[in-house]
């Protein structure tokens, strides 16, 4: 079994409202050295797979079918044991 | 000879029954519901993808929907040439079933927004618009929290070229200003075809606006023009 760690931001080049008000917010809270926030999701799958490689292709396809949306989002994969 | 028109009902749709209302006892059209799980449309000149929370708006809008049975039959039924409107939550269904380029973020402002506003008929040359003028200026509701529309430029020229913006968000005289663009869509979008001609999408919702004693009327041209179209076809 292996568990897939997945984080969906919005594409660079997008603006993202909810990052740039928690951004100002934490700037109100006086933490000026924090420069820019996004905000995305995480995402937690356990995969019944043979081998690392497999459970990744798995995730990677759950994320280009379903989970992120890659007009508007890129994602990162990350597999553990 | 009256239409006959499909509404779909996904669980979490709230628009379904005023699409139902304005279809049958406003224009007189043979309507029926469609269920989520259905897997054939039928006999249908019409099917509109209603507005509403479908899934609970789970993931992203509309990403759930997309692979309920009912969206199979309508990909074959826009393959067979047949129209589709989708409205709010419809039209986010129909960007997820990639049966419209682009997506939705959320508004701009983070805020849902209901009220009414003004949109612009920026192309007749489909069988949607071709009853109204270019340029006509329809009074509709709004409400939704995710209809900031995006697309990158190179699909924005695209749309462009193939002439499927079909409403823009406007100010009452019809000008495209950047406080009506009050969701933050790319250039002000509110509605768009596909490159068929067959499919649109669109954010404000015309069916709610239908009868006088609502607010507006202005909805009533709008299905008129779809109604002339089918009629032709």
């Amino acid at each position: 079994m292996y568990k897939a760690k997945v984080n969906i931001t919005l594409r660079k080049s997008i603006l993202d409202p909810k990052g740039k008000a928690a951004h100002h917010a934490l700037q109100n809270l006086g933490l000026k050295n924090v420069k820019d926030v996004r905000i995305g999701k995480f995402i937690e799958m356990n995969i019944d797979a043979d081998s690392q490689n497999e459970a990744r292709e798995l995730a990677e396809t759950a994320c280009t079918q379903l989970l992120a949306n890659e007009v508007m989002e890129d994602f990162q994969v990350e597999i553990e044991e | 000879m009256s239409k006959k028109i499909g509404v779909i009902v996904f669980p979490g749709s709230n628009c379904d029954h005023d699409a139902y209302h304005a279809m049958k006892h406003v224009m007189n059209a043979d309507t029926t519901f469609l269920w989520h799980k259905d897997k054939e449309i039928g006999d249908l000149d019409l099917v509109i993808v209603p507005g509403g929370f479908s899934y609970g708006d789970y993931l992203r809008s509309g990403a759930i929907a997309r692979f309920s049975p009912i969206m199979e039959a309508v990909q074959d039924y826009v393959k067979k040439g047949f129209p589709v409107l989708g409205i709010c939550n419809g039209f986010q269904i129909l960007l997820e079933a990639g049966l419209l380029p682009g997506a939705m973020l959320h508004n701009e402002k983070l805020r849902f927004v209901c009220k009414n506003v003004n949109i612009r008929v920026e192309n007749n040359r489909s069988l949607f618009t071709s009853g109204m003028k270019e340029g006509t200026v329809l009074n509709v509701p709004v409400s939704h929290g995710e209809g900031n529309y995006f697309i990158d430029d190179e699909g924005l020229s695209d749309l462009k070229e193939h002439e499927q913006i079909a409403f823009r968000y406007c100010d009452a005289n019809g000008n495209v200003t950047q406080e009506a663009n009050f969701n933050g869509s790319v250039d002000s979008i509110a509605g768009i075809i596909n490159k068929q001609g067959n499919v649109l999408g669109m954010m404000p919702h015309p069916e709610r606006a239908m009868e006088p004693l609502l607010g507006s009327s202005d909805g009533i041209p709008f299905f008129e023009s779809i109604f002339n179209s089918l009629q032709l076809a």
